[in-house]
């Protein structure tokens, strides 16, 4: 039997990881996408987990949610990135230096 | 489940808004760039009629769609307000829109779903509504950053602006999931009761609650969550950072009463330590980084930081005083920035965009008018009295003061000082500087007629705050 600390801790490794993965890399936009999107998968875990160990079945359609917006979220994301291709000819982190913060 | 025909109504604004984005979205995708300009009138006529409907339904109030949606005075008010600061906003627009080649109808379709997503946002009354506003208000809010897609600065604020946000909305979700583990519901209202029920691990609670503060704080631009704010106010086109800088503010401080009172009210002596932390280094770093610099949206952006240290300082007093102080500054300070940015927007025209504060020089002598109404705004945003922005500061502080947080209201008297600084550079530069150019101001008749109703607005709230201070304070009782 698998306990909920076990999916909350596998939860918590993912979420971590993404955020290392975004804070770390600094080298290529799409990574960044895509440790965005191990975030919300981490996050998903966690929701599925909470919903099968309390038998509440909300958890579970608010999974479905963010799985819609999550896709829709990385639709605007690489179409931003295609346009910043196109004005800068790189997708370098560290090119992104005309403003800074 | 009881679907009853009749809770719907509640809701009408939202729907009718939603017909009409989906109509407008069929008319530029029919017309193309000709039908702009219906598609102009047609978003002004929407939010029109929203706000229509909102005043008509006022006094009523009521949770809806199984306990997802809910409409009470504090949701009519602010929804209210969005609504009159979207109509101006698209009216300074049009104008810097129309002289840039930028005069596409997408701008308003996406500017009509963005609101959708605020007032969703604001009627939530469930973690998974105020999701689901949340990431429609910001999703619109990322394509209008991208829309000028040959400016190289405009593509790089929409990338950081874009992964920012995502990363905000990431740690808000996993906040959610903890709050969701610990008290076994989505429902704002369930939770509040499951808490007050008392016997759950606080430990827990606290760790979620750090991500929703988080989460809070990186919508807001709170201090150390701000970095995008500079760099999205600075690089988008200015009509974009105009509708960026304004009403989504109002949804985000929705979204923080909304989750911190009305979901968590019960823990908050968890969250007013976080929240004390991020509106001190917020009025700290906003004051004294916006003394540094030269464009003048850049140093607007950090003004706005210092300003959602102001607004946290309301939310973390934890008394009605203090959130209707907040609510009041949220309000007065969107209508100051709604005119700031205004301002940018009259003075700019093609090929000069009147956003560093040397173009400011010898404004008086140019144009006495618009210096004055400028004066009015700037003086507004440093709180100086009779203006409305002195009334902000001092309901806040007092606010402060009542819980005996007195340190933390020297600090905020302090900063204020510091900050006046530079909103008054700015007027020795249009008062006492010599004028690098002669040009007159090309911008329409009612984009001057409302630039002005704007900033003279600022000073009658601030002869007469008590109308609205009422109103505030009327929904938290």
């Amino acid at each position: 039997m698998i306990a909920l600390s076990d999916f909350l801790i596998l939860g918590a490794l993912l979420f971590s990881l993404s955020v290392a993965g975004i804070f770390i890399n600094r080298k290529n936009i799409i990574i960044l996408l895509m440790c965005i999107e191990l975030m919300l998968l981490a996050v998903n875990l966690n929701f599925i987990a909470f919903s099968h160990y309390s038998g509440d079945i909300a958890g579970q359609i608010f999974v479905f949610f963010i799985l819609t917006v999550a896709a829709a979220e990385a639709a605007i994301g690489l179409a931003i990135l295609v346009v910043l291709f196109r004005n800068m000819h790189t997708i370098n982190v560290a090119d992104l230096n005309k403003l800074k913060g | 489940m009881n679907f009853e025909v009749t809770n719907m109504i509640f809701a009408l604004p939202e729907m009718f808004m939603l017909g009409m984005a989906c109509a407008i979205l069929l008319v530029v995708a029919y017309l193309g760039e000709k039908g702009t300009n219906i598609v102009y009138r047609l978003s002004q006529l929407t939010l029109a009629i929203t706000a229509l409907l909102i005043y008509r339904s006022l006094g009523e109030s009521g949770i809806t769609f199984d306990g997802t949606y809910i409409k009470d005075g504090f949701s009519d008010v602010l929804k209210m307000a969005v609504m009159l600061i979207n109509i101006v906003v698209l009216l300074y627009s049009t104008s810097y829109l129309k002289s840039r080649n930028l005069f596409k109808g997408e701008y308003y379709v996406l500017a009509i779903f963005s609101t959708l997503g605020m007032m969703i946002m604001i009627s939530a009354a469930h973690f998974l509504t105020l999701y689901l506003g949340l990431e429609l208000m910001s999703l619109c809010m990322y394509a209008m950053v991208a829309m000028h897609r040959d400016s190289k600065l405009a593509t790089e604020a929409a990338m950081k602006y874009f992964i920012l946000g995502a990363i905000a909305s990431g740690m808000l979700l996993y906040g959610m999931s903890i709050i969701y583990g610990a008290t076994g519901s989505l429902d704002l209202a369930t939770i509040a009761a499951t808490i007050q029920a008392g016997g759950l691990d606080n430990t827990v609670l606290s760790f979620g609650l750090v991500f929703l503060v988080i989460g809070i704080g990186f919508k807001l631009g709170a201090v150390p969550f701000h970095m995008w704010l500079p760099d999205v106010y600075h690089g988008a086109p200015t009509a974009v950072t105009l509708f960026i800088a304004t009403a989504p503010k109002i949804a985000a401080f929705a979204m923080a009463i909304r989750i911190l009172v009305d979901g968590l009210g019960d823990v908050h002596q968890y969250w007013q330590g976080m929240l004390i932390m991020l509106s001190v280094l917020s009025m700290i770093i906003g004051n004294v980084v916006a003394i540094a610099q030269t464009n003048l949206k850049r140093m607007l952006a950090y003004s706005t930081i210092s300003h959602v240290g102001f607004i946290l300082l309301g939310v973390l007093s934890g008394s009605q005083e203090g959130y209707a102080a907040a609510m009041f500054y949220a309000l007065v300070y969107t209508l100051m920035s709604l005119g700031s940015f205004g301002m940018i927007i009259l003075l700019s025209r093609q090929g000069f965009e009147a956003d560093t504060i040397d173009d400011y020089k010898g404004l008086s002598q140019r144009n006495p008018w618009y210096a004055l109404m400028m004066l009015i705004l700037m003086f507004s945003m440093a709180g100086i009295p009779p203006l409305v922005g002195f009334y902000a500061k001092l309901t806040v502080i007092k606010s402060i003061i009542d819980i005996n947080l007195i340190s933390v209201a020297i600090i905020a008297v302090l900063m204020s000082v510091i900050g006046a600084f530079y909103y008054l550079r700015i007027i020795k530069v249009m008062y006492f500087d010599k004028p690098k150019q002669s040009e007159p101001l090309e911008a329409p008749a009612e984009m001057r007629v409302m630039i002005s109703v704007n900033a003279l607005s600022v000073l009658a709230l601030g002869l007469f705050p008590g109308a609205l201070l009422a109103v505030c304070a009327s929904v938290f009782y």
